[in-house]
């Protein structure tokens, strides 16, 4: 099994295995500038467009900055471009500043100040080159699997998530938790009915206590909303490929973090430390929002399983995709990476097939391109508040 | 593959599961041995989806990956297909809330 890749050294001393320059919106009215910027640029720029508007609730702000700073500091950014229409609440030199702390490169760009969006257009051009060759200075060197943070996930669940591709996955997991990196798995509604598994791995009581929490508090948004949670969970999608409840959803959900303790559970784009064996996100269901938290708390790879067949990706983390469904890996190949099917088909054993994503995991951090990296899939959503579940956070 | 195969058509996760997973899609009629049992299905069953194993009665908790997955609406017999129209979660259920709330 290899253990070294080839990666970039940030002056933080984390490693990234991608050297983009991020284009980063503060808003939705910057969105579509900073999406023409990179456009324009190349393939190493990399725009993250969101539909957050230039006033939210603090709580909410203070969300969407978290998320913004940390796709900034994600180790696979080298430099980055911080664009604002100019009437947002977020201050983008405040945000630069933030992603700057590590000593990365970092410059702003006002659409209003700089008189529209031709003249941001042209302005953000400028400013991009001269942080890609400020980014292009970093060191590329050896690194170490414990170096890795990877996130994972899961999205178009069907039976075969929970029966191949998420024990698959989890292996690999084990074998990165093994050789000393962080693995982090999110998704908390999906944690319901299969949290006393979870809690019963926590490697200590204020780690069982939080995750209980944060569980019960997911299920509660439920109560507080009056709504039944079978109209999402499980989707009409996963219902159809033979899951009926969240409870079944979520056993087989959570195999995909392997069996190491659980070490601790972090916010929602909150900061994942390196070298901390399996550390869970709170995160919404939803796989986009919920890469983009786990791309935010640094996880420079996403290893994605899906049994009907997902295409998504992310903007600065490759995404590697696993199917466990054997119709989906022949349906739609050229979208996957790695084929769990063959544990379905009796044609491979979970842990052969864990190792071989270990193995992809390894060369896609030294430059391997994913499926949904050479089709430039870039998914990016934030995670908004309701306003309910915001005067329950208040009235607390 | 985790768990127990049957007849290379059907999955059973852990020991003391009522229902198992169909690795083809199987027709009805389909007999399905499991050691010394038998079951018969009733029902087409896709790829993926679960058919009882024993019988069981309405509001019984159904258990699969050795775990409780949702509890029966009404009466299933052995070789049924076991899905939303006759199983339900106990979980995340603010509908009920909702609906004591009112009473």
């Amino acid at each position: 099994m290899r253990r070294e890749f080839t990666g970039y050294r940030r002056e933080s001393g984390r490693i990234g295995v991608r050297n983009h320059v991020a284009v980063l919106p503060t808003s939705v009215a910057s969105s579509c500038v900073a999406r023409g910027i990179a456009a324009e640029a190349g393939a190493w720029a990399r725009a993250t467009p969101h539909q957050m508007g230039a006033n939210q609730p603090d709580e909410a702000r203070a969300q969407t900055e978290r998320v913004l700073v940390g796709v900034g500091r994600n180790p696979n950014v080298g430099a980055a471009l911080v664009v604002e229409f100019g009437t947002e609440d977020i201050d983008a030199a405040d945000l630069a500043d933030r992603i700057a702390r590590d000593g990365k490169p970092v410059e702003t760009l006002s659409v209003r100040e700089v008189g529209g969006t031709a003249a941001a257009l042209q302005r953000g051009r400028t400013a991009l080159d001269s942080l890609n060759e400020a980014a292009a200075d970093a060191r590329h060197e050896s690194a170490d699997a414990s170096e890795l943070v990877v996130g994972v996930e899961c999205g178009g669940s069907d039976a075969t998530s929970g029966i191949a591709a998420n024990p698959a996955v989890g292996d690999a997991c084990d074998r990165l938790v093994a050789a000393g990196g962080t693995a982090s798995f999110s998704e908390t509604p999906e944690f319901i009915g299969a949290e006393h598994v979870l809690a019963e791995r926590c490697a200590d009581e204020e780690t069982r206590r939080r995750l209980l929490d944060r569980v019960e508090r997911r299920e509660a948004t439920a109560d507080l909303m009056g709504v039944d949670l079978r109209g999402a969970q499980p989707s009409p999608g996963n219902q159809e490929g033979g899951l009926t409840t969240i409870e079944e959803k979520s056993l087989g959900a959570i195999s995909k973090g392997g069996t190491t303790p659980v070490r601790g559970i972090v916010d929602y784009a909150e900061r994942l430390p390196v070298g901390g064996g399996l550390v869970l996100m709170d995160t919404p269901g939803y796989d986009v929002e919920s890469v983009v938290g786990k791309v935010a708390g640094g996880a420079q790879i996403i290893v994605f399983t899906t049994g009907r067949g997902s295409t998504t990706g992310n903007p600065v983390a490759p995404v590697v995709k696993v199917t466990g469904n054997p119709r989906t890996w022949e349906r739609m190949r050229s979208n996957m990476d790695v084929n769990a099917g063959a544990v379905v088909e009796g044609d491979a054993t979970i842990s052969e097939v864990g190792e071989r994503i270990f193995d992809e995991v390894l060369a896609v951090a030294d430059g391997k391109r994913t499926g949904a990296e050479t089709r430039r899939m870039e998914e990016f959503a934030i995670t908004e508040i309701h306003p309910r579940e915001l005067a329950e956070v208040r009235g607390r | 593959m985790k768990g127990r195969v049957l007849d290379g058509a059907a999955l059973v996760l852990a020991d003391g599961d009522s229902v198992a997973t169909a690795l083809e899609d199987l027709d009805a009629g389909r007999e399905v041995r499991d050691g010394d049992r038998a079951v018969t299905l009733a029902d087409d069953v896709p790829f993926g989806h679960k058919f009882a194993l024993e019988p069981l009665s309405a509001g019984e908790t159904v258990r699969k990956y050795g775990e409780v997955i949702g509890r029966t609406t009404e009466a299933v017999a052995a070789g049924e297909w076991v899905h939303t129209h006759n199983c339900e979660s106990t979980r995340g259920r603010g509908d009920v809330a909702a609906a004591e709330v009112e009473r």
